[in-house]
């Protein structure tokens, strides 16, 4: 990522306070500006960060961190608490009409991605749900955009309601309910044509379709990497439209996504799902707390974690566990585990998520190359089932065998052999140190850790 | 180095080439006159160069999404010239100003800053287009397509965007607005092999320009980033020096991550020129200054409302001005 995180900006500060008796109100005022300028390279909107920073001030001046030890830490603890809160709880629900079908309206600026987040939504509310929903294709200005909603409605193999461009929004809308009513669909989602939030005729055209179909939801559909716009685009929409909530799309990307924040702290409304990939089943609920994390770089262990017990067969991590613990771990485990862990993703990100990690010593800029692990793969596929058990009977024809079979070296065989040897040993210490509890070894932990394909 | 001493320098540097200085002289009396005029209004309001003036400044270049650290350099330069030239009356100030924001935008080589299109004369010239998702980049072509057809032009397209649902049909629509031929696959095929076709086609058919047209992708996914070297790679193996442009297109809501898509484009594509779009909002898009300032990539094209003749090519003065509109407005 190309921006410090608030805990590197901060490193500094600290660096200058250590040592001293005392933390001065100077050295708050230092810190607090480090947290202003991280949240205004997130894209965070500027009143935004004045309001934010005049709150995390009057707490750090008190007696919060000018008592504290470790005054860094606390800032950085003040700021995340103060941002978790500003972001609100977690609040991913869908309205219910009372009487079937629920109407949500999709809003939002142009290209932020209110057509694919339509289906995505819809897959998500029969995925979770159970729920039939139709989708209505009101976008007749864009070329192509009911074309794009009937391919997604295709894919989704869901009903979807369309026109034509010739007939107004708010016909093809009143058309649309009494089709939902008559096939007893429960929802029925509406993609509107993205427009300006100071276009007014467009958003007029808005209001007249809530008026007339009164939606239980209208989603404010917004780009994560939106600068400090956001505040004015959201603000707006919300006056005009009174949204009931946000989703911001296209989070998968590498933005800090400030913008989240700014657009919470304006319209005071909740976000509730956030895009994270072009697949239709990535709509995810929306985590504020992670959020908070991400604006200031701090990484996203949640999503990691949660990421790992989503793919990750419970049974089958317990077996490798055991092996592990037992030192019978073997190539064939040893593939299997690659697999498991290439499930969560691409590595690259997983790394992204790990705090600190564009900080650990190597890890800085490495390029997981995804073809290396191929390459592990087909070194270990090339061996027979007696090598995979026992690597020991290896022997000069044997890796060369192999080496023929992966298309490798037999330098890279040799490599390969090692590494595995070496991270055997070091299960077993780890499980030693585990079971016995010696804290002096601790430091061994880790060191000369290196996974084959990095 | 300040910004005259740096122009002095250049003039000396360049006496035997006369042609030269004078453009510099003739772009930069032209520059420096508008700004001038502009930011006249805005150090009106303001007596006294003190604090509040810098921070108000500073807000206002924020607020534009100028980006932070731009942001910071400019004021930090400002003050210090301020200070050194004794300046308290905002009145002076303005000179200072609009020089630093000329530098920059213009920075180093103020020659190649205000060009247009790279096109080919009596021959093909294939523009490339890349971006991340709901930029604009389909709609741009519509409209270019369209403005260099009425300049009498040939134009053809291809829909190398396979991926999204309805995005070859959106690129057909725009064919069929502005009569002009667009060359397709089927949703999912190969975007290099539609490209391929789309360079043989128009090769055959002596169309001037072919306008490429890509699917949308985040700069942080790898594998699609290399889909798009290879595309690059394609054109450049049928037609030596094509792509004539790679232009990246840019949403001006987006704020700092612009500055991340336009670094990891350039390397996978080596952008040629920037496209502004949606600057009919209230976004200012003032990031393109840290791009220009940071990788040297212009802005070619800007997009200022969703009429066909609303692409325009980009004037910096206009746009720097924009920049400050809202601290004239009140």
């Amino acid at each position: 990522m190309a921006f410090e995180g608030l805990a590197d900006r901060l490193q500094n500060t600290i660096q200058k306070i250590k040592g001293k008796g005392k933390v001065t109100e100077q050295d708050v005022k230092e810190m607090t500006r480090e947290v202003r300028l991280a949240l205004l390279e997130a894209d965070v909107n500027f009143k935004v960060v004045k309001d934010f920073i005049k709150k995390v001030k009057e707490r750090a001046v008190g007696e919060e961190v000018m008592e504290s030890l470790t005054p860094g830490q606390q800032v950085i603890k003040i700021v995340k608490e103060e941002l978790s809160a500003l972001m609100g709880g977690d609040e991913s629900r869908i309205a219910v009409a009372d009487r079937p079908p629920t109407v949500i309206m999709m809003v939002g600026l142009q290209g932020a991605g209110k057509t694919t987040t339509t289906g995505k939504l819809a897959n998500l509310l029969r995925k979770k749900y159970n729920r039939k929903p139709l989708l209505v294709a009101a976008d007749i200005y864009r070329p192509a955009a009911i074309d794009q909603l009937e391919t997604l409605g295709k894919q989704l193999d869901m009903p979807v309601y369309s026109a034509g461009t010739d007939i107004s929004p708010v016909e093809i809308v009143n058309q649309a309910m009494a089709k939902a009513k008559e096939e007893h669909l429960d929802y029925v989602l509406i993609d509107t044509a993205g427009r300006l939030h100071i276009d007014g005729d467009l958003m007029d055209e808005l209001i007249q379709i809530k008026s007339n179909v009164k939606p239980n939801e209208i989603f404010l559909v917004v780009d994560a990497m939106t600068g400090q716009d956001a505040v004015n685009v959201a603000e707006s929409f919300n006056e005009q439209l009174d949204v009931s909530g946000v989703i911001l799309t296209k989070l998968d990307g590498d933005t800090r996504g400030g913008a989240a924040l700014s657009i919470k702290a304006v319209t005071e409304k909740p976000i509730k799902f956030a895009g994270m990939g072009e697949k239709l089943d990535q709509l995810e609920v929306f985590h504020p707390e992670r959020m908070a994390s991400r604006i200031l770089g701090m990484g996203d262990v949640l999503s990691l974690i949660e990421k790992a017990q989503e793919n990750v067969d419970e049974k089958r991590a317990k077996e490798l566990e055991e092996k592990m613990r037992s030192a019978s771990f073997t190539f064939d485990d040893f593939l299997e585990q690659m697999g498991q862990v290439r499930k969560m993703g691409p590595l690259d990100e997983l790394l992204d998520m790990i705090p600190g990690s564009n900080k650990m010593k190597g890890l800085k800029n490495v390029e997981i190359d995804e073809k290396q692990i191929s390459h592990v793969e087909a070194v270990i596929q090339s061996m027979t089932a007696e090598e995979r058990q026992d690597p020991s009977i290896m022997n000069a024809g044997r890796k060369k065998r192999i080496a023929k079979g992966s298309g490798r070296s037999v330098s890279e065989v040799n490599r390969l052999l090692k590494q595995f040897d070496e991270m055997k040993k070091m299960m077993k210490q780890m499980t030693n140190m585990q079971q016995g509890g010696k804290k002096g070894k601790k430091g061994k932990k880790g060191k000369g850790f290196n996974f084959p394909f990095m | 180095m300040s910004f005259f001493k740096k122009l002095k320098d250049k003039f000396q540097s360049n006496q035997s080439n006369e042609e030269v200085s004078y453009k510099y002289k003739e772009g930069l009396s032209k520059t420096r006159k508008s700004f001038s005029e502009k930011i006249n209004d805005l150090v009106a309001r303001y007596r006294k160069v003190d604090e509040d003036f810098f921070e108000d400044l500073e807000e206002v270049l924020i607020a534009a999404d100028v980006g932070v650290s731009t942001v910071m350099d400019l004021i930090d330069e400002l003050k210090m010239e301020v200070k050194r030239r004794n300046i308290s009356d905002s009145q002076e100030v303005k000179s200072v100003i609009s020089e630093k924001l000329v530098d920059i935008y213009y920075g180093e080589d103020e020659e190649d800053a205000a060009v247009g299109l790279n096109m080919q004369e009596n021959d093909l010239t294939v523009i490339l287009f890349v971006g991340v998702n709901g930029v604009g980049k389909t709609t741009t072509i519509g409209k270019l397509a369209h403005q260099l057809k009425s300049e009498g032009k040939k134009v053809m397209l291809t829909a190398g965007d396979t991926f999204r649902a309805g995005a070859i049909e959106q690129l057909s629509e725009w064919g069929k607005r502005v009569d002009v031929e667009v060359i397709k696959h089927s949703e999912g095929s190969d975007p290099a092999a539609v490209i391929y076709d789309g360079i043989r086609a128009a090769k055959s058919r002596q169309a001037d320009v072919l306008l490429c047209d890509t699917a949308g992708r985040l700069q942080n996914k790898v594998n699609l980033m290399n889909e798009l070297s290879k595309v690059k790679r394609v054109i450049e193996r049928e037609i030596p020096n094509a792509p004539h442009e790679v232009l990246l297109v840019l949403d001006a809501t987006t704020g700092q991550n612009a500055l991340s898509q336009a670094k990891t484009f350039s390397e996978a594509t080596n952008v040629s020129g920037i496209v502004l779009t949606k600057l009919d909002g209230t976004a200012k898009g003032g990031i393109v200054l840290a791009i220009r300032n940071e990788l040297g990539i212009p802005v070619k094209l800007v997009g200022l409302g969703e009429k066909v003749t609303d692409l325009q090519n980009f004037d910096p003065q206009a746009f720097v001005y924009g920049l400050f509109a809202d601290m004239l407005d009140d």
